[in-house]
């Protein structure tokens, strides 16, 4: 049985801009594949060339082992596409978006209704009201919904959870969960670090390539460096002074706290110490686990030295 | 999986319904759709007038007599012309020109009626401003045919000898400006509604980014673009129907041909425009591109080229070629023929053989020019 997705060589350039410099990974059937990068770093693109609305410039892929560029009909009755923005009817309500992205792929909401009942289900009460008067997190259950009505074999989802709500994204991600019990493929971006752990195999992409593809535990344990830690009373300034310190090789911010790679045989107490003589107050510095942003930075960092 | 599949004609219905959603649920589509162009007919119908009516006469008479007196009442006893000032001198009518006091003067010769009867040939003469040749050119020409009229009465001509031209006019005798514009005011409502509204919603999907998803589906995105035009295919007839109503009742403009060919001429370019709409979607990727390339590419050459403000026949040869890309040239055309002039169907040959050529050629080029992806 081929691949869900077959990705090889994939290139597409905008005029000089190289949006995608011939990148190759294959996404099992049932997996929940996630690309994980900043903006720019090529993942709508490659989302696009996938649901056959771009021809690469090189390389070949296939969904379900139909081809992006001969087979793109097929392709289009099998897959289900959320776009990065919103891409609904904002005039229409509810109900009315539903039922149209029904009737476009020639199926009942009634038939289907059981796929998106967990998500749907929710937007039940605000169903004759217009799309755009909906939050954030209920416009994108909404476009899953739409995306799934179908109960389309491969889901493409590009930054579901871009501009939603903390909880609504925790949902999202439990409702990714469900579908994939249900068999369905997703390849899904994001820009958030964090989720990448939900995945069940990334790819780390930036400036159109792929940096790493593994598990999420994997590209932690391949790239995880010693990490610390730390906090004190004025976070911006501790900042600055942990980046000037000769102990420290790369430091950035990272929720209420600042990651700290330490160079080697560097000290944990010393460092403290230093912070306090420069008059930091509270300063507290603990060994944590690294995480998929750590090694993100890592891995650009090495590659920067290496060019 | 699908026990239920829906036909083509209802996947077709959804789309034209939810097309008929978005016009009625934005306040600003509904009136550029409907109230526009009833508010359009209505201002050329009586604001933008150019019948001569209560033109201000200034009457400079050095020597009255008989026969100028007689001439001036002929001339001021119509609805077209009144006495605005009575003028002592040439440098009088001048000013009173300029300050706007009088828009046309008549000047009498000294010893006209003597000239009239015995010396012949009198003179009288006219003084217009022509800043705006074709009100100076109305002006006179009325008033030079009720001089006539009264030049005649007062020394009839001498049996046959003389040769008088007497002008009639057909179709429109009492010059009203209705009968010019209204089928000017059709081609460009129609071009307008048909062209411009259609490339905006469909160039608005682009934008919006709905297109996309809804490329990555079975439909034929043919399928869709007709399903989204056909609320505005049904919104044209719609104004059709008022355009000609108000025209017929409320403007007295009749409508003097057959009823069936005008409908008929009409719908070929209700097609024709809303495939240029289509065409300039395929070639625009914002709202407000589309709205600048049929607003200033097709409405700006409508209405100066079609014949609506200026005549084509009065336009230089170059400008009159241009012309004849015009859709709405050859349809404004058509429905003067078939309208005003009440002229058989067979008349309108050129103009519907041209109006077809367009829009076979344009749905062509849409099609070739539609693209099943992005970019």
């Amino acid at each position: 049985m081929t691949a869900a997705i077959e990705i090889d060589g994939l290139a597409k350039r905008y005029g000089a801009i190289e949006a995608l410099g011939g990148v190759s990974v294959n996404v099992e059937r049932g997996e929940v594949f996630g690309l994980i990068g900043p903006d720019g770093a090529g993942k709508s693109t490659l989302f696009r060339v996938l649901v056959t609305l771009l021809l690469p410039d090189g390389g070949r892929a296939a969904v379900e082992g139909l081809d992006v560029v001969k087979e793109y009909k097929k392709i289009r009755s099998r897959v289900g596409y959320m776009p990065g923005r919103f891409s609904l009817y904002p005039d229409l309500t509810v109900e009315e978006n539903l039922r149209l992205f029904a009737t476009l792929f020639r199926v009942t909401v009634e038939e289907n209704y059981a796929l998106v009942r967990g998500i749907y289900g929710q937007l039940e009460p605000f169903r004759h009201r217009r799309a755009a008067a909906l939050s954030g997190g209920m416009k994108q259950k909404l476009a899953l919904s739409c995306a799934l009505i179908h109960r389309p074999s491969v889901l493409f989802l590009d930054e579901p959870t871009t501009g939603v709500d903390p909880v609504s994204r925790e949902e999202l991600w439990e409702m990714l969960r469900d579908l994939k019990r249900q068999g369905i493929t997703i390849l899904v971006s994001t820009p958030y670090m964090n989720e990448a752990r939900l995945c069940d195999r990334v790819a780390l992409m930036q400036s159109g390539r792929f940096l790493d593809v593994a598990t999420p535990r994997e590209i932690v344990e391949r790239h995880g460096r010693t990490t610390w830690a730390a906090r004190g009373e004025h976070m911006s300034r501790l900042l600055l002074d942990l980046r000037a310190n000769p102990a420290v090789e790369r430091c950035f911010a990272f929720g209420d706290r600042h990651h700290v790679t330490p160079r080697a045989g560097a000290s944990m107490p010393r460092l403290r110490e230093e912070m306090e003589a420069l008059g930091h107050r509270q300063v507290e510095i603990r060994e944590t686990l690294p995480g998929i942003e750590d090694c993100f930075i890592q891995i650009v960092g090495q590659q920067k030295q290496e060019a | 999986m699908n026990k239920r599949p829906f036909s083509t004609p209802s996947l077709f219905a959804a789309f034209a319904r939810k097309e008929f959603y978005h016009i009625f649920r934005d306040r600003r589509t509904i009136m550029i759709l409907l109230v526009m162009p009833v508010i359009q007919v209505i201002l050329f119908g009586f604001a933008i007038t150019t019948e001569v009516k209560h033109v201000k006469i200034g009457l400079l008479d050095p020597v009255p007599d008989v026969a100028t007196r007689r001439v001036a009442d002929r001339l001021l006893a119509s609805d077209y012309f009144d006495l605005a000032r009575v003028l002592h001198s040439p440098a009088g009518v001048e000013r009173a020109l300029r300050r706007g006091e009088i828009d046309m003067a008549l000047v009498f010769e000294p010893r006209f009626q003597r000239r009239l009867l015995r010396d012949g040939p009198a003179r009288v003469q006219l003084v217009v401003d022509a800043t705006d040749p074709n009100t100076a050119a109305l002006f006179t020409g009325h008033a030079r045919q009720i001089i006539a009229d009264a030049g005649r009465e007062l020394a009839p001509p001498a049996g046959a000898t003389s040769l008088a031209a007497e002008t009639r006019l057909l179709h429109n005798p009492a010059m009203k400006a209705a009968y010019n514009f209204v089928p000017g005011v059709m081609g460009l409502i129609l071009m307008l509604i048909c062209a411009m509204m259609t490339s905006i919603s469909i160039v608005r999907e682009k934008e919006t980014g709905t297109l996309e998803v809804l490329l990555v589906s079975p439909a034929r995105p043919l399928l869709i673009i007709a399903a989204k035009i056909m609320p505005y295919l049904l919104l044209s007839c719609v104004n059709l129907a008022t355009i000609l109503l108000l025209s017929v009742h409320v403007l007295d403009v009749p409508v003097a041909g057959s009823l069936f060919w005008l409908v008929a001429i009409s719908l070929l370019f209700i097609i024709v425009s809303l495939s240029i709409g289509i065409f300039v979607s395929t070639v625009t990727r914002s709202q407000v591109a589309a709205m600048l390339v049929s607003g200033m590419l097709l409405m700006m050459p409508v209405m100066l080229l079609s014949g609506l403000i200026f005549p084509v026949e009065g336009m230089p040869p170059f400008l009159r070629g241009l012309s004849c890309l015009i859709p709405a040239r050859w349809y404004i055309s058509a429905v003067k023929r078939l309208m005003i002039e009440g002229a058989p169907v067979t008349v309108i040959a050129r103009e519907a053989l041209a109006l077809t050529c367009t829009g076979a050629l344009l749905v062509a080029l849409s099609i070739k020019n539609f693209k099943n992806r992005l970019s």
